[in-house]
């Protein structure tokens, strides 16, 4: 369609590439495979599935709570409800959405084939899945967390919260866990090391930078909720441990204080890759590089470190020493300064390119009016006297889902539409597209706008009920009316990505003319990528002309060979080659997850995980292909 | 009825308040100024068919990039001036709201969460005068009181939005604030930290008077409970003892004496039924004491069989408990 649009010369068998990095056909394919493009769309589909799951749960409580002394759910349910609804929407949604993202575009992004230890991605996605499936095959069987999900002890304890509910809970998070570390080392390779011939740290799409802080985020948080659930909790509960247990000497605080040094930067680990997908977004319908590309990659390292040092701010109401309020207040505040800066960036940008107006940019739009006013809100909890009033309220309701709905899904849903063309090679409908947004963003507005004045009202959060008469009624009724009109967006989203999949336009391998190099594979990309990696001369590698830009030779194309350059300036290394598809990921990870599973009913099942874990490690690594690496 | 942090009766409540609106007018005006200068870019875009091929800009010139630089640069100074002040004054305002010290003089309340209502105890020197009662505290007007946070199972947290913030209640590790009313009325208050199956229904009133007419409160809930004035009550208290309900209740001045229920020395003065579920009347009372799983499931309130004929006389006897 344009010059950019037009592949360089192409020296390579494309048969050959084909077939040696195709996945094998059928079913055993399909289980086996380790293309870094199924399983990132993959971890996309089941992220979506939970979401559709968590947000039925979330359409129960509002039926629940349109009117005072509603009975529509029981106490005992409501809880099981709300519990299910944040741990879905956490672990099983927003996490595992974004790293399905990051497989999928990363790999694309730099140039290269596939993401370092294809296996171990396989793998992770097999646990994660396993993990979803278990807590739900519990809940099925009636053992339902119940204490939230953040399960604080002593409720979420033995004594308080008998059956094996708090335990699913607690175990589940070891899979998604052990998922989101094995993408997080992936990732962090792969930027570092994989990246096109030419793309130095300072031309690594920002969408790319967003991933790499947010899997060392990862990498540092996700062992302190390990910790919190696993070793503290679950210890304290299947093996009688005394950590967090009060009635056995243990404090209950230092579990708040655990779970919070995860779960603030955990925040963050959701919505750092989509402020990276709304550069994106902007840097290609402004027609011009995204303001400030330093400040916005400093802003999102701050984020990531400022993020580890604020998580007593949900603890401001257990009443800490002064010194340390005015520390967290700080920090808290602190956070604002780096979000800002990124916004200013993105109305530099705005400011000064040729804004195309499409379905994408509708989402930033929204993003910047809903997450901005999340913003508002979390400087105003971020101030300890406010926060004693806001605390625990439906003001905090609001407040997170303004940041983590408008500061993550819709960026990701704005994504979701610029990317549509390169995940299926297809284009979305607008019209549908800019009627489920509209839908989106009134819908959202009516649900959680009114949630703000009932914290300021006194209505707390996690009530099953309320009584009438204090002023509480009416907000709640909109609250329930917006909740459908998101359901009715969302449903009209679905219809629009089904139909769009199957009678679409065909789109084209550039159809924005965008500024990266996942623009330049084919739409859907080929197994291989590209048919030579490219070399990057320029921050918008696609923005160069033709004439000026180069590719890769020499890669044997009948094994898996990939580049690995070095980490500052991405000049080639070596080649290196990657291990062909197995089904040994899948096998571990059904024996570490049957071990895990069972564990939460008898110590026993630990040495099941272990001997069938070992027993497809010893598999997975069995030294069946040629390992030389060539200067 | 109200427990609205904008209705604020107490100093600290005020102060929070007040803090509230500065926050909330800058930080409108803040979120006004940038939704505006998004839309407001909207005058520059594409306003031709999507597919239409776009020149290729890709860069500003180097003098708007510089005033851009500029531009951002203010903005960011202004935003760390901003919420460098916003920090100073919250921590300022947070040093009197959320100290745990009191004002000297104050007078002492330890209140202890249970699943899923308040233990009251008003601390005193004088043995004689230490009062414990239950989801009602009375407390005189413009006295600062110092309150004793502490749990007896799982946490809770201590929440009168009309005179302070809230505090949790943790066990084992005792927590502490302070509050104080400015004017006479009666506040309502609920737990704020998810406590399991009840917490919706773990309210309590704070009810503040005049200095005189507390004392006179206070002096009469120390006494012990009323004997019985007619034939009916008399046969109630009998009821009661017999039944299961001492196993759990203590009604002062006589052999009831458990500490795991509500003390119900005055249960006839207090305002409401199982931590502010119900009114405290006749009817509701009757309700509760038949079936405490239909109102409030899952409380630990047993279900104490009462033959149909002692029922009258029981509520006879709690309700003249005043």
């Amino acid at each position: 369609m344009t010059p950019a649009a037009t592949e360089p010369h192409v020296y390579a068998d494309l048969d050959v590439l084909r077939q040696t990095w195709s996945s094998k056909p059928g079913l055993f394919g399909w289980l086996s495979s380790i293309n870094h493009q199924e399983i990132g769309r993959r971890y996309i589909l089941t992220a979506f599935i939970f979401l559709l799951l968590g947000g039925f749960e979330a359409l129960l409580m509002r039926l629940q709570l349109a009117k005072p002394e509603n009975t529509f759910l029981s106490a005992g349910r409501y809880n099981q409800v709300f519990t299910l609804h944040g741990t879905t929407m956490m672990f099983l949604f927003a996490v595992p959405v974004m790293e399905g993202m990051g497989i999928y575009l990363v790999p694309l992004m730099v140039g290269t084939r596939n993401v370092a230890f294809p296996r171990l991605n396989a793998f992770g996605y097999w646990m994660y899945l396993a993990g979803g499936l278990f807590l739900y095959g519990c809940a099925f069987f009636n053992m339902v967390p119940d204490a939230g999900w953040f399960s604080y002890p002593p409720l979420s304890g033995p004594q308080f919260s008998p059956g094996k509910g708090v335990d699913a809970w607690a175990q589940m998070i070891t899979f998604t866990e052990i998922s989101a570390l094995c993408v997080a080392v992936e990732l962090v390779v792969t930027i570092l090391r994989m990246r096109a011939p030419g793309m130095s740290l300072n031309r690594i799409p920002m969408f790319c930078w967003s991933m790499l802080v947010q899997s060392f985020m990862i990498i540092f948080a996700m062992p302190a909720v390990m910790i919190a659930s696993t070793v503290f909790l679950l210890n304290d509960r299947t093996l009688g441990t005394h950590f967090v247990n009060p009635a056995e000497g243990g404090n209950p605080l230092l579990y708040q204080h655990v779970f919070w040094f995860f779960g603030h930067p955990e925040v963050y680990i959701i919505f750092l890759p989509a402020l990276g997908m709304v550069s994106s977004i902007l840097e290609t319908h402004t027609r011009r590089q995204i303001f400030g590309y330093p400040a916005l990659v400093l802003s999102l390292v701050g984020n990531g470190l400022i993020a580890f040092g604020l998580w007593v701010h949900h603890m401001f109401a257990t009443g800490l020493p002064q010194i340390g309020e005015a520390y967290f207040t700080a920090t808290s505040m602190m956070i604002a300064i780096t979000s800002g800066v990124q916004i200013f960036c993105w109305l530099a940008t705005l400011w000064s390119g040729r804004l195309r107006v499409t379905t994408a940019v509708h989402f930033v739009f929204g993003f910047i009016f809903i997450f901005v006013m999340g913003g508002m809100t979390g400087v105003m909890l971020a101030s300890i006297p406010l926060d004693l009033q806001a605390h625990d309220t439906f003001f905090v309701v609001a407040h997170f889902h303004y940041v983590l709905i408008g500061g993550a899904l819709f960026p990701l849903f704005g994504g979701f539409h610029y990317w549509f063309p390169k995940f299926t090679g297809r284009m979305i409908d607008e019209r549908l597209g800019r009627l489920s947004f509209w839908l989106l963003f009134v819908g959202f507005n009516a649900t959680f706008f009114p949630m703000h004045w009932l914290g300021m009202l006194g209505m707390t959060r996690r009530v099953y009920t309320y009584v009438p008469g204090l002023g509480w009624d009416r907000a709640n009724m909109a609250a329930t009316i917006g909740a459908f009109i998101i359901l009715l967006g969302g449903l009209i989203f679905i219809a629009n990505a089904l139909r769009s999949r199957g009678s679409g336009a065909r789109a084209e391998n550039d159809p924005w003319e965008g500024s990266t190099l996942e623009w330049e594979a084919g739409s859907p990309p080929a197994p291989y990528n590209f048919p030579n990696l490219p070399v990057v001369t320029s921050r918008t590698a696609l923005w160069t002309p033709v004439a000026e830009r180069s590719i890769v030779v020499g890669l044997r194309e009948d094994r898996r060979e990939i580049l690995i350059s070095n980490v500052l300036d991405a000049e080639p290394h070596h080649r290196s080659v990657q291990p062909r598809p197995s089904l040994w990921p899948l096998l571990t990870a059904f024996g570490f997850s049957i071990g895990l599973a069972g564990s939460i009913f008898a110590f026993f099942w630990y040495y099941v995980a272990s001997v069938l874990g070992m027993i497809g490690l010893i598999g997975w690594f069995w030294p069946n292909r040629p390992l030389e690496v060539d200067p | 009825m109200t427990q609205s942090m904008w209705h604020a009766s107490g100093s600290n409540a005020t102060l929070i308040r007040e803090l509230a609106v500065i926050f909330g007018i800058l930080l409108i005006a803040i979120f006004g100024i940038v939704v505006g200068l998004t839309l407001f870019s909207l005058r520059r875009r594409h306003r031709s068919l999507p597919q239409e091929t776009l020149e290729r800009l890709h860069q500003a010139s180097a003098g708007t990039e510089a005033k851009l630089r500029t531009a951002v640069a203010i903005a960011t100074g202004i935003t760390v001036l901003i919420l460098f002040g916003l920090t100073v004054v919250s921590i300022s305002v947070g040093k009197i709201v959320s100290a745990s010290m009191a004002p000297a003089g104050s007078l002492t309340i330890e209140v202890t969460g249970a699943q899923w209502w308040w233990k009251i105890r008003y601390a005193n020197d004088d043995p004689s005068r230490i009062l414990q009662t239950a989801n009602e505290i009375h407390i005189p007007v413009g006295q600062s009181i110092a309150i004793r946070g502490n749990s007896g199972d799982v946490i809770h947290s201590f929440w009168v939005p009309s005179l302070q913030g809230k505090r949790d209640l943790i066990p084992g590790q005792p927590t502490y604030e302070w509050l104080q009313a400015d004017r006479p009325g009666e506040y309502r208050g609920q737990c704020a930290e998810f406590c399991g199956l009840q917490h919706a229904h773990m309210a309590f009133w704070v009810i503040a008077e005049p200095a005189d007419r507390f004392n006179a409160w206070m002096d009469h809930q120390l006494e012990p409970a009323m004997e019985p004035a007619d034939e009916q009550s008399r046969r109630g208290r009998e009821v009661f003892l017999k039944a299961a309900c001492v196993l759990c209740h203590a009604i002062r001045g006589t052999g009831a004496g458990a500490q795991i229920g509500p003390d119900l020395t005055h249960f006839g003065s207090r305002k409401t039924i199982a931590a502010g579920t119900l009114v405290n009347t006749k009817g509701n009372l009757a309700g509760w004491i038949a079936d405490p799983q239909n109102i409030k499931p899952g409380t630990h309130m047993a279900t104490v069989p009462i033959q149909p004929a002692e029922m009258q006389p029981l509520i006879d006897y709690l309700e003249s408990l005043r």
